[in-house]
């Protein structure tokens, strides 16, 4: 696989080991093989993402990188070491927030859980919990039940509460899949500055091509039936992107093009 | 206008069952009987309840659990609560304890069944993000799993406290010689139709005073997280 050309963060250069590695993986579930042959390395502070229709394994991909998922044959790596079940160091933020958050714990409460979980005295959790309500511009609303927040919001408790974990790995399942065309812009260059902050390697999973592009350093294009590696695309558009410049540049339009000739394709 | 020449031993004058609720409460004796039926309820959905209440738990998180003891459940339950009077009178004689025993039994398995399913119907998705977490499994069933159960388990208890009053009343009208269904057994045999009604009307009241309090418990402790303000 090439891979030249993928824009490393700073954090990389002490590591030597790619933060996410896919070793000839293999899955098969309920009788039916829903990955097959996957091979593919993510570097440490890369966005990739990942696209491809539906039934490709998108989000079967993030459950083996997670540990939710234990490989057939093949191996997954973190940091160089097997995965072999969740760890504090990688967090996923989940499609359907409603679900994924808990109904009886107001946002700093379910914020707190990833602070609980590591045994935070409560003070830390709170001063903790302030800074990240305000880093995901959620400052006033830290009171609120998740019934009475928006989509939107709702998914920046789950985000935060990702942060929170300070994950080097950052897992996101098509995280903006059921918010409205404006709250999804808003939180794409959210999420980017976010990442980019925190120096987490991100896989992000996604149908919206042009999101793909737009957040990604490169793109994972799959094939479905099984779910296999089609195609990767590198993305050298400066950062930080802007959703009009960025989307308005010839080269944002050519891997737009490449890209969705080749879902095209393969549908 | 009044009806005039009806004689029935089955029916009061409404101003008759008026009077005899007056007196009743006059003399204290409508404090007493209800003290008397209220007392086992109590016992029995404490002990009954909570004995449920944890089994239904355990069985909601161990599916071998589950599995092992589906059998023994599916045998024992269907026994009418009420078949045991006999064996309980044998056991206690006639009295508070063998009419708490009764309510015990009715009110495990309903607690047993309706606490399992809700502890199974906990989404799953909610056990990855604690796993995803890092949460040791003793703060799974603690922070997760028991809190998203907690309404429908509450929902359960107001199921079980409505079949717990059913079966004490039941149970002294056919055999304890206390409470409420024993008072309104005996002014029906002693032909007072006025002290029966006012009997039954006391206890209407007494069960929807239950459930009005219960329901408003219900939503305080969780009409927040339904999107209800919490104002």
């Amino acid at each position: 696989m090439n891979h030249a050309g993928i824009r490393v963060a700073p954090v990389a250069k002490a590591c030597v080991d790619p933060a996410i590695a896919f070793d000839g993986v293999r899955l098969d579930l309920g009788g039916r093989r829903v990955i097959d042959s996957l091979s593919f390395d993510v570097a440490p502070g890369e966005f990739a993402c990942v696209v491809g229709p539906s039934g490709c394994g998108k989000t079967t991909l993030l459950r083996l990188v997670s540990g939710l998922l234990a490989p057939s044959t093949g191996e997954v790596r973190r940091f160089g070491a097997t995965v072999k079940g969740p760890s504090c160091d990688v967090a996923i933020v989940f499609q359907d927030y409603g679900r994924a958050l808990l109904p009886w714990r107001t946002a700093t409460g379910n914020i707190a859980l990833a602070l609980e979980a590591i045994g935070l005295s409560r003070r830390e959790r709170t001063a903790r919990v302030g800074a990240l309500l305000e880093k995901v511009g959620l400052a006033g609303h830290g009171d609120k039940y998740p019934a009475q927040l928006s989509g939107g919001m709702q998914q920046r408790v789950q985000i935060a509460r990702c942060l929170a974990q300070e994950p080097r790995v950052l897992l996101m399942d098509e995280p903006f899949g059921a918010l409205d065309a404006l709250t999804r812009q808003a939180l794409q260059d959210e999420i980017a500055r976010l990442v980019k902050d925190s120096g987490a390697t991100t896989l992000f999973v996604t149908h919206d091509l042009d999101e793909a592009i737009y957040l990604g350093d490169r793109v994972f294009a799959l094939d479905a039936n099984p779910g296999r590696l089609a195609d990767v695309i590198d993305v050298d558009l400066p950062r930080p992107r802007h959703q009009l410049i960025t989307r308005e540049q010839p080269e944002f339009l050519r891997l737009r093009h490449v890209l969705f000739d080749h879902v095209q394709k393969t549908h | 206008m009044r009806a005039t020449g009806i004689q029935s031993d089955g029916l009061a004058l409404p101003s008759q069952i008026a009077t005899a609720l007056c007196d009743l409460v006059a003399d204290g004796e409508i404090y007493l009987r209800s003290v008397e039926t209220v007392a086992p309820i109590a016992i029995g959905v404490l002990t009954g309840g909570t004995l449920g209440l944890l089994v239904g738990v355990w069985l909601g998180l161990s599916k071998t659990a589950a599995q092992l003891a589906w059998l023994s459940i599916e045998l024992f339950r269907p026994i009418p609560p009420v078949a045991i009077i006999p064996l309980t009178m044998l056991v206690y004689g006639i009295g508070i304890r063998m009419e708490a025993a009764i309510i015990g039994f009715a009110c495990f398995w309903p607690m047993l069944l309706l606490t399992r399913d809700a502890v199974t119907s906990v989404d799953v998705r909610l056990f990855e993000v604690a796993r995803m977490l890092g949460l040791p499994r003793r703060k799974q069933i603690v922070k997760i799993a028991l809190p998203a159960a907690a309404p429908r388990v509450f929902t359960a208890l107001r199921l079980t406290l409505g079949i717990a009053l059913i079966v004490a009343v039941t149970t002294e009208i056919a055999a304890n010689p206390f409470g409420l269904g024993y008072a309104i057994i005996s002014a029906g045999l002693s032909l007072r139709p006025d002290v029966m009604y006012a009997f039954l009307i006391w206890l209407a009241i007494l069960g929807w005073l239950l459930n009005v309090g219960l329901t408003h418990l219900h939503r305080r402790l969780f009409g927040a997280t339904a999107g209800e303000a919490s104002s």
